[in-house]
């Protein structure tokens, strides 16, 4: 039967002949944690009294709160560091950047089946891989098994046409398309992308899109392993690793959603809920006193270029802080030497260090009562970024460092 | 299995951040993260809740981060079951996997109000408002799901039916 991508990749991993709706075993390629989730799965895992299945598939990531900013969260690293010690896994620590960015640099192949304890395990769909985030609970075991269940998903096909105007891209289009079916649109389901705006659009913005399926309560967002896939991974020297992969001609989906990329505009979430979406122009004169560029879903060296470009010879507005967390050490290297750093320490920004820095508000830029941020994360839920009386609203990079300028929510088309 | 408790009802896509803010993830003592349940969407839950308490909520319950922490904060504040139109993907494994019950029934969330009492028989998914004297079925679990409630959670059935 034809078969979509992620019913091709179950099946492939299962061995058998995986169709939605089905329940299937598989192994686990990459299965990881971060110190906030990871604490508690490594009690559940020495609670299930198994040896660690496979300690150089198995990763502790330290970046959700680095450095650390309280004595909790230092013994909760130091926790985790003893375990990665103890048990011979993979551990990245300080410095190294924010979890899904560093799977999607250096560990993430077409086909793997991917878990992580976070919910923007997702990112990885964008290279190819059925790649989900789960509790601590089922990381545990698939930590002590090597391997996890999954119930096939169905799949709804998104269908991307047409090229971007300047200053959109893909966050507008994740927004809008999250805008348009719900936080909870796709619940339990796959959203494969295709189309041609897919097929010349580059990792940096698949990245993006993959990152933000969670928001609409997609099991995985999932892309086709093309051309673009095998750069991404030779760049990274694991050119080896590639392998083409494309959902088959007639596979069965249960919605095609069709998308204009050349009729969107730049998109704003609007606190306190992902799918609450408007276009930026129709905020203006909404006041920000902070703004945040960074976190997995747009910290990339491609978004700080953005950012550079609009923030080049400004200011940033006197009521407005500026934060930018670069998302890998890898990007903060690169936006230095290519002197976007230069650029955004000069127009008024402050540079934290590779991480999820302000996102979750565990720290560098925790709101105060009444504050509204706008930020280029995946969530505003109320209280996401360590305050219940403040807001966040989210957009692009362009639309972020805009309004940097202005003080308020700016369309980026407006700035010179 | 029967629960008995007073709703505590709240709207759509009730979130794992509100359930448990990221500032208490790094507690994993389940009594203490019970003191915090709720805090940011409803700040006096943890003060009215009583053990056998159910929520009842719309759609989307428990959507966001994979934080396991959110049901586990549920659980140790001691309510018996969540009760909503629909659930996120995640929260839902979660939540079976450390044994918090789950029920769905769009017609029983329509009408319970905060305050009603209800009866759950978890065995037969059957929800009675009390209050109301109406009673309601809800979706049944598949059977994979249920060996692992009947076990007690994921990390007790791993435990118990494989071998190292």
């Amino acid at each position: 039967m034809a078969k979509t991508l992620s019913e091709k990749i179950l099946s492939i991993r299962s061995g058998s002949d995986a169709n939605a709706g089905d329940i299937v075993i598989v192994p686990v390629d990459l299965a990881f944690v971060q110190d906030t989730t990871g604490p508690l799965t490594i009690r559940q895992f020495k609670e299930t009294g198994k040896k660690l299945a496979n300690p150089s598939h198995t990763v502790i990531f330290i970046d959700h709160a680095v450095p650390s900013p309280n004595r909790q969260l230092s013994n909760d690293h130091q926790f985790l560091r003893n375990f990665a010690r103890e048990y011979n896994c993979l551990i990245s620590d300080y410095g190294n950047g924010v979890c899904h960015q560093l799977v999607a640099e250096l560990l993430a192949n077409p086909g793997d089946i991917i878990v992580g304890a976070d919910s923007h395990t997702v990112t990885a769909g964008a290279v190819g891989a059925f790649a989900t985030g789960m509790g601590s609970s089922d990381i545990a075991v698939a930590f002590a098994l090597g391997k996890t269940w999954f119930r096939v998903p169905e799949t709804f096909k998104i269908e991307i046409t047409g090229k971007f105007s300047e200053k959109v891209d893909s966050k507008d289009l994740i927004l809008y398309l999250i805008g348009r079916i719900g936080a909870d649109g796709a619940t339990y389901k796959a959203l494969e992308f295709s189309g041609d705006a897919v097929s010349k659009m580059p990792m940096s913005q698949r990245l993006t899109i993959a990152n933000m399926a969670v928001e609409a309560g997609a099991k995985v967002g999932i892309f086709p392993s093309d051309n673009i896939t095998r750069k991404h991974l030779e760049k990274q020297g694991r050119g080896d690793k590639f392998k083409e992969l494309h959902a088959d001609d007639g596979a069965k989906y249960e919605k095609i959603i069709k998308i204009d990329a050349s009729a969107l505009e730049p998109m704003v979430s609007m606190p306190h809920t992902v799918d609450n979406v408007a276009p930026a122009r129709t905020l203006e004169g909404t006041k920000i006193q902070q703004v945040f560029i960074g976190t997995c879903t747009n910290g990339r060296l491609e978004d700080m270029a953005i950012a550079a470009r609009i923030l080049k010879d400004k200011t940033i507005h006197p009521n407005v802080r500026l934060i930018v967390a670069p998302a890998s050490r890898n990007v903060l290297s690169m936006a230095i030497k290519k002197g976007y750093i230069d650029i955004l320490i000069n127009a008024g920004g402050t540079i934290v260090p590779p991480g999820c820095a302000a996102c979750l508000g565990l720290h560098q830029g925790v709101l105060a009562d009444g504050e509204s941020c706008l930020s280029t994360a995946n969530r505003n839920f109320k209280g996401r970024m360590g305050n219940p009386e403040a807001s966040v609203y989210l957009a692009s990079p362009a639309t972020a460092a805009a309004s940097a300028i202005t003080g308020e929510i700016t369309d980026p088309r407006k700035v010179k | 299995m029967m629960l008995k408790g007073t709703v505590h009802k709240y709207g759509v896509n009730v979130d794992t951040d509100v359930i448990i803010p990221a500032r208490y993830c790094n507690v994993s003592e389940p009594a203490e993260l019970a003191l915090h349940c709720m805090e940011d969407i409803d700040i006096d839950f943890v003060k009215k809740v009583k053990p056998g308490d159910i929520i009842v909520a719309d759609t989307n319950f428990g959507c966001g981060s994979s934080r396991e922490h959110a049901p586990l904060a549920i659980k140790a504040a001691k309510v018996s079951c969540v009760i909503a139109k629909s659930f996120a993907r995640i929260f839902f494994r979660n939540a079976i996997n450390i044994g918090l019950p789950l029920l769905e029934s769009e017609d029983a969330v329509n009408s319970t109000d905060s305050g009603d009492v209800l009866e759950v028989d978890l065995s037969k998914g059957e929800i009675k408002n009390l209050t109301r004297n109406k009673t309601f079925i809800a979706k049944p679990y598949p059977d994979f799901m249920m060996k692992i409630i009947e076990a007690g959670g994921l990390v007790d059935y791993t435990r118990k039916n494989t071998v190292n």
